[in-house]
């Protein structure tokens, strides 16, 4: 079975550790959301998953291949993609150069994979020859969603996909995440609109100050009082 | 109406043409600047070393052709020698990355550091090209001079004023329109040439996406070396070579960048055009286009310069502080290819 484990990893940031012992694990067509408070090391947890940042102890494992000491991008030639919360689209380059450069390890025919992305999100195909950086922030996000899709994932990291954007721009990414669930991609994403994003979830996770505080499925965790009380505002 | 066209010819024999084969020297120097400020992020001072590298091997190789007989007949035989100075200029641009820019580049220092860098790399290739071929004049043209010569054009036309075109400013008016279409080109259309463009523009991105860094930066500095050994030895045919003017030609080459925007290559070439023709017509003395134009009444007196030939550096550094005043980008927005 193709998954994602990330076993005891403690990281951080020069020397200082944000996040302690956390088990994180995302399999096949699943969605697992991360929640928790500003500050509880939602990213830092995701970054140190895709190698962006090195790991005081735990390991990394894909599909039973320890990729602890992997370079990020390497990883992606594995299959894993990874869409960042910030500056995540080429903004000098077109739309369809924007998803050209995320097949850039494919030797294969990309026309097919484009025209489901096209497909996924139709704004893209009317903004194809535009550049990525006069768009919208939502269409910037289908973009940037679109670049990772490229790459044929078989794991997917979203960062804060619905940062910024408007509640009916969110519901359609949210949307858009699900259709993508549902061929088979494993989705990993940290959300801040925890409750919509735990709506959709196979599982959660909730970090609190670094630690895994409490995990379940998505419904399991929006109806736990102290969840709710915590950070889904009652 | 005879008047108005020998107005026209001077203007084309002092100003046009000697602009557009010096604006085309400056566009490729200052092309291969900003390529290294947009992939690699500092500004190479050591790029009018590498031009002057690249002319010194062009020289050596036409010496050597010239030693063993082989020609190009009406063409200078330095067009022979380019390939081989290419793959110099290359090798020296290589070598130079892996043991002194490399280092920096994965260190992450600073860009001033690595400008700063490049200012040491420039002392010492300035050093060596002079133990090798001398601090001297050196002539290295050969095959016919002039395509055009004004005394012919005077007979052809039946004008008063004769207008030369030299063949090393046809050469290296052609041999920039090849280059720069070539790059544009690669730069577009390209998988390679696209990756270069996204790594310019958002380099953890192209790391996410599996783009090579490495790559990216070999290349970089295969086009880099291929630009400063073209730009080089054009100059060199064009004035002839002395190693000290290329520590000179720094500035307007920096100019020309910044002008159109550091990092943007349309800009670098519009730049280094904009900077040319500054130069030649603010040095320029309009007396003998006046004279074809106005009434004999209104003849000028004195020779109608705005500044001393001279000067032409401050033309360059002036236009160079009025753009950073007023639009810091440049002309095209620089930063990415």
């Amino acid at each position: 079975m193709i998954n994602l484990v990330g076993k005891d990893i403690t990281a951080g940031y020069g020397g200082v550790d944000i996040i302690k012992d956390i088990n994180l694990h995302v399999n096949e067509g699943e969605i697992v959301v991360i929640v928790g408070p500003n500050g509880a090391g939602k990213s830092t947890a995701m970054k140190s998953l895709l190698g962006m940042l090195k790991l005081t102890s735990g390991s990394v494992k894909f599909s039973e291949q320890n990729i602890t000491n992997m370079l990020p991008q390497d990883r992606v030639s594995l299959g894993i993609a990874f869409v960042p919360q910030n500056q995540n689209v080429f903004t000098g380059m077109t739309v369809e150069e924007n998803l050209e450069m995320g097949a850039f390890l494919r030797y294969d025919n990309i026309k097919d994979t484009i025209d489901q992305i096209y497909e996924l999100f139709p704004i893209l195909r009317e903004k194809r020859n535009q550049s990525a950086g006069e768009l919208s922030g939502g269409q910037r996000q289908q973009v940037a969603f679109g670049r990772a899709l490229m790459t044929m994932p078989k794991i997917l990291m979203l960062d804060e996909p619905t940062a910024g954007v408007s509640p009916i721009v969110m519901d359609d990414l949210f949307s858009r995440i699900i259709e993508v669930g549902k061929t088979g991609v494993g989705i990993l994403m940290v959300e801040q609109n925890a409750k919509q994003a735990l709506n959709i979830a196979d599982r959660g996770y909730v970090l609190v100050n670094g630690k895994n505080s409490r995990e379940g499925t998505g419904q399991e965790l929006l109806n736990n009082p102290e969840v709710r009380k915590s950070f889904l505002g009652g | 109406m005879i008047d108005i066209l020998n107005a026209i010819v001077v203007l084309l024999n002092y100003i046009i043409i000697p602009g557009l084969s010096y604006g085309s020297q400056l566009a490729l120097g200052a092309l291969g600047v900003s390529f290294i400020y947009a992939i690699l992020r500092f500004a190479n001072f050591s790029h009018g070393e590498f031009m002057s590298f690249g002319a010194m091997i062009t020289i050596l190789f036409t010496w050597l052709f010239q030693s063993y007989g082989i020609n190009l007949g009406f063409l200078p035989t330095a067009l022979l020698a380019i390939p081989f100075a290419i793959l110099a200029t290359i090798a020296l641009s290589l070598v130079t990355n892996r043991i002194v820019f490399r280092y920096y580049r994965i260190k992450k220092s600073p860009p001033v550091a690595i400008a700063m860098a490049s200012i040491g790399v420039m002392f010492v290739i300035n050093a060596i090209v002079r133990i090798i071929i001398g601090p001297n004049d050196t002539k290295f043209l050969d095959g016919q001079k002039f395509i055009i010569k004004a005394k012919q054009f005077k007979v052809m036309t039946g004008l008063n004023e004769g207008l030369a075109i030299k063949s090393t400013q046809v050469i290296t008016i052609l041999f920039t329109i090849i280059l720069l279409s070539f790059i544009f080109w690669f730069l577009q259309k390209t998988k390679t040439g696209k990756s270069m463009r996204a790594f310019s523009d958002n380099e953890d991105l192209a790391l996410l996406s599996g783009i090579n860094p490495e790559r990216v930066v070999f290349i970089t500095w295969l086009i880099v070396g291929t630009l400063a050994c073209v730009a080089g030895a054009l100059y060199g045919l064009d004035k002839s070579y002395k190693p000290f003017t290329y520590l000179g030609l720094v500035l307007p080459i920096f100019a020309a960048a910044i002008v159109g925007g550091i990092g943007s290559p349309i800009g670098a070439v519009v730049g280094g055009f904009v900077i040319a023709f500054s130069e030649i017509m603010v040095t320029y003395a309009y007396k003998k286009f006046l004279i074809y134009l106005l009434p004999p009444s209104l003849e000028p007196s004195g020779l109608v310069q705005l500044l001393s030939t001279d000067y032409k550096f401050a033309v360059s550094f002036s236009i160079l502080v009025i753009v950073l005043l007023v639009r810091p980008a440049g002309i095209f927005k620089g930063k990415t290819l």
